[in-house]
């Protein structure tokens, strides 16, 4: 095994347990969009870090720029204008992956290992070992990866795995100049949010609170709202987001039962021959036919 | 290829030469498919030259599927229409399957088996079309909600059409001098009296 930092708890299209006897701590990224000011560092972060570079694209008309995920921008900065008791709020949202306790692409995959849960819980995809199906995608509660049209591979945001391997937070985090990315074991950052959102209660807002989603059994990147009663506000952040039960029934209990439902008529009709022998033309018949003939 | 002048003519050549472009289809299409299906059968996909080329061989094998079984359904649907003599058939399907056929009502062409076997052939590869497209992320890109419909009606329908082809070939192999049929056109006139006595006797005219 190789870095510890990178063991695989979870491996796509694999039915048998992965190492387990090593332990380490879960991390996780903290974004308080509270403190968020759009300025777009993290975003060219992950493009120096990762040596990713979009297509120069053109002004929408609003502050979205790239306007959504792409297989070279990993991130996202969203903006969303919205009025809350007649004043305008400014909602600034770091898009991308969420890196699920319980992640939808790695269920969906097919591909051995193209998907990877660290035991630190990032969720990597392994793109050597993409097959470039999009399954991902279907997979995907929050709408994440993408897959290239050069190279026909899904691609998203690592977490900066490469660097949090070896004991460095992620690019985007670094690059952060308010704080309002913050990096380390996912109990400390549960910590801070819990600081910022009693701030941000004395400070009015009540529904202030921490978007780690059950239902996908919490998150690897968690977000501080100003309304956490409404994530929806925040550029369609999911209220609920959880593994699409289409997904559950694809890609669940039915998948091993219909392989066995398989075999079972394969090996029935196997031996219904040994045991009925085969259905041949009776002599009788053929008899009949001669008979046929003769007259 | 002459053998017994008096064998009786079931399938033409070109009707052999689709039938078995759709049988192709299917194998290679099944192997690739099952390969997505399930991780124990990722490795067929090391028959297509791996991963990537399973993917990107698998639709278009699909299509020419579809477009050959179209051809035969235009061809054989008029001869699968279900009757009542097909049904009861179907409910005595036990009998069959003891290998005690004397009894069973007198089939034509085809008997309540392969009709039915025709249908869910067609139904399937109807749904396996359709659903097949809106997967097919090389060409299209559908609403995700869509796609994960897709994806559950592609694989069941897959699943149903395989388990129901293993039937048609077991099928084939069992009922001694079927296979014939479909690989040089004819069957013994015995075979057709005993197992279609009604197209049998449309043939010979007795």
């Amino acid at each position: 095994m190789a870095l510890q930092s990178l063991d695989i708890k979870n491996r796509s299209a694999t039915t048998t347990p992965t190492p387990q006897a090593r332990s380490t701590v879960e991390v996780a990224k903290l974004i308080d969009v509270s403190t968020c000011i759009g300025c777009k560092a993290c975003q060219a972060a992950c493009m120096e870090w990762n040596d990713i570079r979009d297509e120069v694209g053109s002004c929408s008309g609003v502050y979205d720029n790239p306007t959504n995920l792409t297989e070279n921008s990993w991130t996202v900065m969203r903006f969303s204008e919205i009025e809350e008791q007649g004043k305008l709020e400014w909602l600034i949202r770091k898009d991308g992956c969420m890196h699920c306790a319980d992640p939808g692409c790695l269920k969906a995959c097919p591909s051995p290992g193209a998907i990877v849960q660290y035991a630190n819980g990032i969720v990597d995809f392994h793109e050597e070992n993409c097959i470039g199906c999009g399954y991902c995608i279907t997979g995907c509660p929050f709408d994440v990866p993408r897959i290239s049209k050069k190279d026909n591979k899904a691609y998203k945001c690592t977490l900066c795995s490469d660097r949090v391997a070896v004991n460095q937070g992620p690019a985007c985090v670094k690059a952060c100049p308010t704080g309002a990315l913050q990096f380390g074991s996912k109990e400390d950052m549960k910590d801070y949010a819990q600081e910022r959102i009693a701030d941000l209660k004395e400070r009015g807002f009540d529904k202030a609170g921490l978007y780690d989603p059950p239902g996908v059994g919490g998150t690897h990147v968690m977000y501080v709202l100003h309304h956490a009663d409404r994530p929806q506000l925040y550029s369609g952040l999911p209220q609920d987001p959880q593994i699409s039960p289409l997904v559950a029934i694809w890609k669940g209990a039915t998948k091993p039962l219909a392989a066995l439902a398989l075999g079972l008529v394969a090996l029935g009709s196997l031996f219904h021959y040994v045991i009925k022998g085969p259905n041949e033309v009776s002599k009788e018949t053929e008899a009949e036919v001669e008979k046929e003939d003769a007259a | 290829m002459i053998r017994d002048p008096k064998d009786l003519k079931r399938y033409t050549a070109s009707e052999r030469v689709n039938h078995w472009i759709i049988g192709m289809c299917f194998i290679l299409l099944a192997l690739s498919g099952l390969a997505f299906f399930h991780p124990a059968f990722f490795p067929l996909t090391s028959l297509f030259g791996g991963g990537v080329w399973a993917r990107i061989l698998h639709p278009y094998i699909g299509v020419v599927l579809a477009i050959s079984f179209l051809l035969i359904f235009m061809r054989f649907h008029r001869l699968n229409v279900m009757t009542d003599r097909d049904w009861q058939w179907l409910r005595r399907i036990r009998e069959m399957a003891n290998g005690d056929d004397h009894n069973m009502p007198e089939q034509g062409k085809y008997n309540g088996g392969q009709k039915l076997f025709f249908w869910v052939q067609g139904i399937c590869i109807l749904l396996l079309f359709i659903t097949g497209l809106m997967l097919w992320r090389a060409w299209f890109d559908l609403p995700v909600t869509l796609v994960r419909v897709a994806a559950v009606i592609h694989s069941a329908s897959a699943a149903i059409m395989i388990a129901f082809t293993f039937i048609h070939i077991y099928a084939a192999i069992w009922v001694k001098g079927s296979v014939r049929a479909m690989w040089y056109g004819t069957v013994t006139r015995a075979w057709a009296r005993q197992h279609h006595r009604d197209w049998y006797r449309q043939i010979v005219g007795k």
